[in-house]
């Protein structure tokens, strides 16, 4: 019922997260009707009649309430540890290995997503913050690096393959931005001063967005990203086009 | 005695206050509450306001807002089109009015100032200048709050949570707001501290703790938030204020570029340091919007039930729980913010814990009605409603609580709707009930009830036509603060369509505010006077003094208090209510 409001999910783990919101919903409904039905009859059956006194006592058991309260409790406390609490790790704190995942840095800025990949040496070319340049290089990347000659920078164009683990080094240049991948049910604050992975795996091909979560200034509602999903084969073909054009920039360069 | 000395004497009896000793800087309680309340319900009023220029920018995106554009300078809405900035600077002034200028002080400043002294036989507040002192401090923090709209850049628009580096950097309206906000919270401690000396030492003969109102519960337990949650924040503004102002670096890490340039700072500075203060006091502040409210709801309850508050002792437990756990769920705010699972789990676990106390309150609340004689006057029906309405706002607290599920739903209109159930249709009606209650109380005259009962329904229904599609879009991944609500982004294109109804259904609440203004200025002359119990309520301030109290000293003599709080329709008794001050 639930499922058709919520954006369609082509992450791996993104079924057990949407599992669990809609059968938290599930026992939000229960509660609500439940306490529904109880609070109307009680408004028809004990409206203000001629002639009639209220009952100073009310209902007897003196323990329902807590009782009722210690029971959903409980049972959010399973949802908590049976379900939240290994989701969140499995889905927040378990890394792929490097080299079994494709690696991608991912730097928000006011207002766009630089994305770098290191390249087929799968080595990240230095940066530094002194070589900004907004519109050439809004990375500061350091091109005298050798690491770096066969880097691909984007802006706002995030590609992966699927069925490979993705392992992103989410950063910032400003202020606070949170990067939200709807379809991935993948959302993580950058924060200035930390470098914080990610990891998410695509199961179909497509093209989606990025979004930015957290207010970062006036531009907010326009931080939009792309997000294209390939096969490996067509996403090998994309990065090379892309090597091939970072090369023959640097070598203008 | 010669003549001179009796005259003298006679003047010290009549003394005449002057006008402004009486109703300015007046230390009567009773003067400063109104004060606190007219000035909240002001500021309420232009909070929900600047909501509604918003709505018409997040329903027609782009387009000249009608009517209203000569009001706004040409850096805010040029040709009428609300610009992103101002935006910005409206949806954090609105969350800063609504909490910090209209919700709280109208719940502790005027109801509480009000009640308190009355409800447990005080003739006045334990330190009465202290009062007017935390009144004034208060309007000084308004003021300097509404200064920000007119200096370079406009208001503070870095959100009412301020997160650095965003608001580090933000223009000068940022500045005044963290001056403002020095001063609403000196305020609020200076009144925090006088509620809490009040409530336990000037209690009436024979008024024990177990024999207070809920109402004074709520109070104590909110000025306790007050005191302990609030000095955090106060010195994380000051902080903030020397990072912007004197060149220090607590919330700023180095090696920041912001458009192009590389931030000139010493570095070595936290932004998520921020957060945990911002966030050690605003979520304790929830329960400061939602406690006196709940006691707002228990006096109405019981005096419409005509029978006692349900498991009185287990809602004064449960909100004494509630204020120790508010302590330690603050960074369930905080989920996303690279947090690991450890620390997470805590977190998540004490926010699933901290529901209990509020389910057994709910729950005891809804249970109250049971065997009741219910009485539907237009106090009652904002307190009715505020069941379900905090029922929702409480469940949909849950996906939200849970960090896995957290993920989807973090910083979208999901969490805006959420708090919002509590907040408006929470404790907002809880503050219209308590007007109407109360109203001839302070007045000695009674609101119109037509008038009344036009307001209530017009306003339930356009409330959660505002607030429930927000589950929706939140739902569907739509993140808050969205300038243009949604339109770049291909995920909120379905859900569009509800921009629009959310923002006719704000109009339409604000509309249906008018019969509540009418019916409030027009009672004060026309209304029906009333009796001095014109409730047949048992608590002290209905009981034992007349409507409006004596005007020095609240009681013509200080009541002695006999037995618990609502002692309706004790079998045996001839009357369907036994005053707290029967012998």
């Amino acid at each position: 019922m639930l499922e058709k409001y919520l954006p369609v999910n082509i992450s791996t783990h993104g079924g057990e997260i949407d599992t669990l919101l809609i059968n938290l919903h599930y026992l939000m409904l229960v509660l609500f009707v439940g306490g529904i039905i109880f609070y109307l009859i009680a408004l028809v059956k004990f409206r203000q009649k001629e002639g009639c006194k209220a009952n100073y006592t009310g209902i007897k058991n003196t323990k329902i309430a807590v009782a009722l309260a210690l029971v959903v409790a409980v049972v959010e406390l399973v949802f908590d540890v049976m379900y939240s609490v290994p989701i969140w790790a499995n889905v927040t704190a378990t890394f792929p290995e490097p080299k079994d995942a494709l690696e991608v840095r991912i730097i928000a800025q006011q207002f766009a997503w630089n994305i770098h990949y290191a390249g087929p040496d799968g080595k990240f070319g230095k940066t530094d913050p002194k070589l900004i340049d907004e519109t050439d290089n809004p990375l500061g990347l350091d091109r005298e690096d050798a690491n770096a000659k066969d880097d691909v920078t984007t802006v706002n164009q995030l590609h992966v393959p699927i069925n490979k683990p993705v392992l992103v080094y989410l950063s910032t240049k400003d202020v606070i931005h949170s990067f939200s991948l709807p379809v991935m049910r993948v959302k993580q604050d950058a924060i200035p001063g930390m470098i914080i992975p990610v990891t998410f795996q695509a199961t179909k091909t497509g093209e989606y967005q990025i979004a930015c979560a957290q207010l970062c200034g006036l531009g907010h509602y326009r931080m939009v990203g792309f997000f294209t999903t390939h096969t490996q084969e067509d996403f090998d073909n994309w990065m090379s086009g892309q090597v091939e054009a970072a090369k023959a920039s640097d070598s203008e360069w | 005695m010669d003549a001179t000395t009796v005259n003298l004497h006679k003047t010290h009896d009549h003394h005449e206050e002057s006008f402004i000793r009486k109703y300015v800087f007046s230390v009567d309680h009773k003067v400063i509450g109104i004060q606190y309340g007219i000035t909240a319900l002001i500021f309420l009023f232009f909070g929900f306001t600047l909501m509604m220029i918003m709505r018409w920018q997040l329903a027609y995106p782009g387009e000249p807002i009608p009517f209203i554009s000569s009001w706004f300078s040409e850096t805010s809405m040029p040709g009428g089109i609300m610009l992103p900035e101002f935006y910005n600077s409206l949806g954090a002034m609105h969350g800063t009015i609504m909490v910090f200028l209209g919700v709280v002080p109208l719940a502790v400043g005027a109801f509480g100032n009000y009640l308190v002294p009355i409800q447990i036989g005080a003739p006045d507040m334990a330190f009465p200048k202290l009062n007017m002192a935390s009144y004034w401090v208060y309007f000084i923090g308004g003021i300097v709050m509404l200064v920000g709209f007119f200096v370079p850049g406009g208001a503070a628009n870095s959100g009412w949570t301020a997160y650095p580096p965003l608001s580090n950097i933000a223009t000068t309206g940022q500045t005044v707001w963290l001056f403002g906000m020095v001063f609403l919270i000196t305020s609020s401690l200076l009144g925090s501290v006088n509620i809490i000396v009040t409530i336990i030492q000037l209690r009436a003969e024979g008024l024990s703790f177990m024999r207070l109102p809920f109402f004074v519960w709520g109070q104590l337990v909110t000025s306790f938030l007050l005191l302990l949650a609030f000095p955090p924040l106060e010195a994380a503004g000051v902080l903030q204020l020397m990072d912007r102002l004197a060149g220090t670096s607590f919330f700023m890490p180095s090696g920041l570029v912001v458009s192009g340039q590389v931030l000139e700072v010493s570095g070595g500075g936290s932004p998520l340091l921020w957060q945990h203060l911002f966030w050690f006091l605003a979520h304790p502040e929830v329960y400061v919007l939602i406690l006196p409210a709940m006691g707002i709801i228990a006096e109405i309850i019981a005096n419409n039930t005509r029978k006692p508050l349900w498991g009185y002792k287990s809602i004064v437990y449960s909100a004494i729980f509630l204020g120790f756990m508010s302590f330690i769920v603050w960074a369930h705010h905080m989920y996303i913010t690279g947090m690991g699972t450890t620390i997470n789990s805590f977190f998540q676990t004490t926010t699933m814990i901290i529901s209990i106390p509020s389910i057994i309150i709910l729950t005891s609340l809804m249970i109250s009605l049971w065997g009741g004689s219910i009485r539907f006057n237009t106090p009652m029906l904002f307190a009715l409603a505020f069941l379900p309405m905090f029922g929702i706002g409480g469940l949909t607290g849950l996906p939200l609580g849970l960090s896995a599920s957290d993920i989807p739903l973090h910083d979208t209109y999901y969490v805006i709707g959420h708090f919002h159930y509590i907040v408006a249709p929470g404790t907002i009606f809880a503050l219209f009930a308590g007007i109407y209650y109360w109203y001839p109380k302070v007045t000695g005259r009674a609101m119109n009830e037509f008038l009344g009962k036009i307001h209530f329904w017009f306003s339930l229904i356009f409330i959660n036509g505002i607030f429930f599609p927000m589950f929706i879009v939140g739902l569907a991944g739509v993140s808050r603060r969205l300038y243009d609500g949604g339109a770049s982004y291909a995920h909120a294109q379905d859900i569009l369509y509800l921009n629009e109804l959310m923002s006719v259904s704000a109009w339409l609440l604000g509309l249906a505010q008018i019969p509540f203004i009418i019916n409030f200025f027009m009672s004060m002359f026309n209304g029906k006077k009333t009796e001095a119990n014109h409730w047949q309520a048992t608590t002290l301030e209905w009981a034992a003094t007349p409507s409006p109290p004596v005007p020095h000293a609240n009681f013509i003599e200080i009541p002695k208090v006999y037995r618990g709080p609502y002692e309706y329709s004790v079998p045996g008794h001839s009357t369907d209510f036994t005053p707290q001050n029967q012998a």
